[in-house]
């Protein structure tokens, strides 16, 4: 094959030779075609990347790294150099002993009043809108489409609109203050957001499936629980992430809707971090904001690719 | 009034969505244990009206009777009946067992008998070595053999296929085809099946309904229906290749077309008296005579071929007569090319004569 008069003979016989007239070169290109680490394509790109995640990195840079400073070394101004010392003061400090104004628990007192506000709104406000999106999605009724309308554009209103009427709502069912109100209305505006998920995720299930079901003689409930919810596990874990974030990090409701000795951990941060009295400690503050962000955090992390793979199945076949 | 002897009575079935009438006045018998099959082209109706038997969709108006009880306002479960669908549809979190099982647990049956139903549905499909595995693990034709178990195990009068094997390959198709049918005559139940697909409809059926925008445009047995066809859009439908059709006029006995005519001497015609009329004659392309079988036919004639198409066993000639496109279907072994002068006969007992303007049979 090397042998060049072989290779000759071999473009003599190449019919792509004859049709075209070019020289048939059998030792041109051939498989993979060899791409260079160091193209102007990927220095552009990973540069963009490398620079935005910097950009995005930097505060939180500088939060860890103030957290774990005492205030003298704070005082220096060197805002992105790393401690000296090494103290866990202020996150003790900001756990267990920071005042409010009020009292001087720290943040732990509204660490358990968030779980206690989580936990119930999570569970509540996902079985409510998976129930209803699989009504929604399978049991169509008169009027299902209309109601599904009305129930999205809920989502689009601005909460403030909503403040004062759920203020006498709560005070007549006799809710007002208690932590049972607030699990109510974060159950309520969850709801768009979440029975849109849960119907498109349903509805993107096989029909066949369903009906199958049907003819096997099982009913609403029997088909929701053994057919359709061992599938779901995903739109699951969307739903959760969605709810458990977005409850946590709610503020307004909290302030409105609670008294002071339900506060959320939200609200409490905001008292410690804007508490007049005496210096401004950088350091509690900084480990404050982040014990606060911790559990959204966590909950991205043990589920982003779920997570991922549930919006995606939403958002592909809804 | 209920003949006993008819498994299902579809009466005066009607289904509108709006302002789209799919199903209007539909009626309909099937006889205890006969397979029937529902063939059109995509839209006709055929799904909706299965899924209307099975409970699945509500009718607008009309009832429907399986084994003399009225059904019409019954669930899908209580109707006596067992579904199997294109797509399997088989419960994906399940085991091949507890798919069958599943619909016998909801009518809180018995374990024992549960147990007894299943192996006897997984012993006659063959898939007792399955019974313990997940859907996601079987080929193609083994779900759709579960499939089928599911309603199998349900031990119904009727059983209810929609386009069970449009999903699998040919090989795999034709091969279940024929379990199918073995399923029927072991079982001798009642299976009304849906399909588009014509091969399936007349291997399978003991009378098809072809139906088209919501209506059934004949009921009869295959070779009524290949043979006889009643309108020209059946004669079009069933056949492949399809049927010609030559444009002319009937008169006294007579076909008359564009620089020929035929002696319809042969041909039965529908009633005792035809007044003459412009007509469509409608000759398949199997009953062109060629060769030596040419002079057994009444009627000869000469055309040039245009295309050859071989297909191993038969080969498809294209020529032109009146100025269409004629085809014919010669045997595997004719070496016939581009040009040719071929003399065929055609017989008119064996052709189909339809009205120009209504469409219906002569």
């Amino acid at each position: 094959m090397a042998d060049p008069a072989s290779l000759n003979t071999l473009a003599a016989l190449d019919p792509v030779h004859e049709r075209t007239g070019s020289v048939g070169d059998m030792t041109g290109p051939r498989g993979r075609r060899p791409r260079r680490a160091f193209s102007r394509a990927n220095i552009f790109l990973y540069g963009t990347l490398i620079l935005v995640s910097v950009y995005y990195l930097l505060p939180l840079w500088v939060m860890v790294m103030t957290s774990l400073k005492g205030m003298p070394e704070i005082r220096m101004g060197n805002i992105f150099a790393p401690p000296m010392e090494v103290t866990f003061q202020p996150w003790v400090k900001a756990w267990a002993e920071a005042c409010t104004g009020l009292n001087c628990e720290g943040l732990s007192r509204g660490f358990w009043n968030s779980v206690r506000i989580l936990v119930p709104s999570v569970i509540v406000s996902i079985a409510v809108a998976s129930v209803s999106g699989y009504a929604l999605a399978r049991w169509r009724f008169k009027g299902s489409e209309t109601f599904f309308a009305i129930l999205l554009i809920g989502a689009f209103i601005p909460y403030q609109v909503m403040l004062y009427p759920i203020v006498i709502l709560l005070r007549e069912l006799g809710l007002y203050g208690s932590l049972w109100g607030l699990v109510l209305v974060h159950t309520i505006f969850g709801m768009p957001i979440n029975v849109l998920l849960f119907r498109n995720y349903f509805a993107a299930m096989p029909e066949e499936l369903f009906k199958a079901a049907r003819v096997d003689g099982a009913g609403f409930w029997r088909i929701f629980l053994q057919i359709m919810l061992p599938m779901s596990l995903p739109i699951f874990v969307v739903s959760m992430i969605i709810q458990v974030t977005g409850i946590w990090n709610d503020f307004l409701f909290g302030v409105v809707y609670t008294r002071p000795e339900n506060y959320p951990m939200t609200v409490q941060l905001n008292n410690i971090v804007n508490s007049v009295q005496g210096v401004k400690e950088y350091n509690v503050n900084m480990a404050a904001t982040l014990l606060t962000g911790l559990v959204p955090l966590i909950v991205y992390f043990a589920s982003g690719k779920l997570f991922v793979r549930g919006i995606a199945a939403g958002a592909v076949k809804g | 009034m209920l003949v006993p002897n008819h498994s299902v009575r579809i009466r005066d079935l009607t289904l509108t969505y709006g302002a789209i009438t799919v199903l209007r006045d539909l009626n309909l018998d099937i006889h205890d244990g006969e397979f029937l099959v529902l063939l059109g082209s995509s839209g006709c109706g055929k799904s909706t009206l299965l899924n209307c038997i099975a409970g699945l969709l509500e009718p607008t108006d009309g009832q429907i009777f399986i084994k003399g009880r009225n059904v019409t306002w019954l669930e899908p479960s209580e109707r006596g009946i067992g579904m199997v669908f294109q797509s399997y549809a088989l419960y994906p979190q399940m085991t091949v067992r507890g798919n069958l099982s599943f619909g016998l647990k909801n009518a809180r049956m018995a374990q024992a008998e549960i147990e007894a139903r299943v192996a006897k549905a997984a012993r006659i499909l063959q898939i007792e070595p399955l019974l313990d595995r997940k859907p996601a693990a079987l080929s193609g034709g083994q779900r759709q053999r579960v499939a089928i178990g599911r309603a199998l195990v349900r031990d119904v009068d009727v059983f209810l296929f929609d386009e069970p094997l449009s999903n699998l390959d040919a090989k795999l198709r034709a091969d279940l085809r024929v379990e199918i049918k073995r399923l029927h005559q072991d079982l001798d139940n009642t299976m009304i099946y849906v399909t588009h697909d014509q091969v399936e409809a007349m291997t399978l059926a003991d009378r098809i309904a072809i139906m088209r925008s919501g209506k059934v445009m004949q009921l009869g047995t295959p070779d009524e229906i290949y043979n006889r066809p009643q309108s020209k859009y059946v004669a079009d439908f069933i056949g492949s290749p399809s049927m010609n059709f030559l444009d002319g006029h009937y008169e006294r006995g007579t076909f008359r077309a564009e620089g020929f005519q035929i002696d319809m001497a042969g041909y039965q015609l529908g009633a005792p008296q035809v007044a003459d009329r412009p007509a469509i004659l409608g000759i398949r392309p199997e009953h062109v005579a060629t060769g030596a079988l040419v002079n057994a036919a009444p009627i000869k004639g000469e055309v040039t071929v245009d295309l050859v198409e071989p297909m191993g066993a038969d080969t498809l000639v294209w020529a032109q007569v009146a100025g269409k496109p004629f085809r014919i279907r010669m045997d595997g072994q004719a070496r016939v090319v581009r040009g040719d002068r071929l003399t065929i006969g055609i017989d008119p007992s064996k052709a189909s004569m339809f009205d120009a303007k209504t469409e219906e049979r002569l």
